[in-house]
């Protein structure tokens, strides 16, 4: 059986190289992608949005519907996610293990306390499974701001150079995954719950769709950004690049909080509590 | 494009793609499609597609990775095929 796969896999595999043969070369002006839709695109693509990175344009102006798609894409990613892995049920009798954080000494409780202790002298952590390096704990703390800083760059940079809203977006979420993983699951919840990752998922394609939506409100197509200038004091022209703005802010809202949620309910098996 | 780099880095796709399939375990076989997919990122560079390349060195390379190993740490580290 495995060598008829084998030999299956070679086949198709040869038949897929043979058939490269006839493709176009790389970068041939000839080939017909490059003879009707791109030069349009080069040619106008400054003069009817002002946008310099003509991908960004494309993807989210020209070609809105499919980013659009591509979002709601996502979150329903996430909302699989979601509805497969969480788990309501609490973990059998989880054990209550604390460090004290002066000295690092680790003590288990019996019992439920009546009362939390701070989590400035006693940390609550995993039972399982617990890393604590100082080191890293604190390089991945300095490095996470600035992480964060640029991911907001490329997502309001990416009409200038590469990047966007969903490159920004997956940078925004690793940064609370890496937060995750260098401290730990409980840490990362704390700085963005359940309830908060959620509800921005759903908010970022809504502000995609509701951005259409307004275009359409004011008696242009779905998407058009360009009869949005009346509303923000701009020519269409300069409207079709913020509009593209408002759209990228939304695809990154939903995607780092997919990210996050995807992350979270994966290393936790749905109980969110502790984790990788 | 310089066909020399081209080269190298196709030669390493087809060994992180294949090794990423053969090994055992599963924590090196996510390791290895990363590796897969950063040099994938190198080729949309070489290519000129860097908004590509960006897409695939923070997604495939990046938070994939992180979901595979989230997704090894809570199921068994050895593949058994």
């Amino acid at each position: 059986m495995k060598l008829l796969s084998l030999a299956l896999v070679i086949l198709v595999g040869g038949l897929f190289i043979a058939a490269t043969a006839d493709f176009p070369h790389w970068g041939d002006p000839a080939s017909p992608a490059s003879r009707h839709v791109s030069p349009r695109y080069i040619e106008k693509t400054m003069e009817e949005t002002s946008v310099p990175n003509i991908v960004t344009a494309v993807l989210a102006d020209y070609r809105g519907y499919d980013t659009m798609f591509e979002t709601a894409v996502v979150f329903t990613a996430g909302v699989a996610c979601f509805l497969l892995l969480r788990r309501r049920d609490p973990r059998p009798e989880p054990k209550r293990v604390y460090r004290h954080v002066a000295t690092g000494v680790i003590v288990e409780m019996k019992q439920e306390p009546a009362k939390e202790p701070s989590p400035s002298v006693f940390a609550r952590i995993d039972d399982d499974w617990v890393p604590h390096d100082l080191i890293i704990m604190n390089v991945c703390r300095l490095l996470i701001p600035f992480i964060q800083l640029f991911g907001l760059y490329v997502i309001a940079h990416g009409h200038h150079s590469p990047g966007g809203g969903f490159q920004g977006g997956v940078i925004l979420g690793a940064s609370i995954i890496l937060l995750a993983l260098s401290w730990d699951l409980r840490t990362a919840m704390n700085r963005m719950a359940e309830t908060a990752t959620g509800l921005m998922s759903a908010v970022g394609v809504f502000i995609y769709a509701g951005v259409g939506a307004l275009c359409l409100a004011m008696g242009a197509n779905f998407l058009d950004y360009s009869s949005l200038g009346p509303l923000m004091f701009v020519d269409p022209i300069h409207a079709r690049s913020l509009g593209i703005f408002f759209v990228e802010l939304g695809v990154g809202l939903a995607v780092m909080a997919t990210m996050v949620l995807i992350y979270k309910n994966l290393a936790s098996e749905g109980h969110l509590d502790q984790g990788l | 494009m310089i066909w020399q780099i081209d080269l190298a880095v196709l030669i390493l796709v087809v060994i992180c793609a294949v090794g990423a399939l053969a090994v055992k375990d599963l924590v090196s076989a996510a390791i290895l499609f990363g590796a897969y997919s950063f040099l994938m990122c190198i080729l949309w560079a070489v290519m000129g597609a860097v908004d590509v390349a960006f897409t695939e060195a923070s997604v495939g390379a990046g938070v994939s990775t992180v979901f595979f190993l989230a997704a090894v740490f809570r199921t068994s580290r050895r593949s058994k095929d």
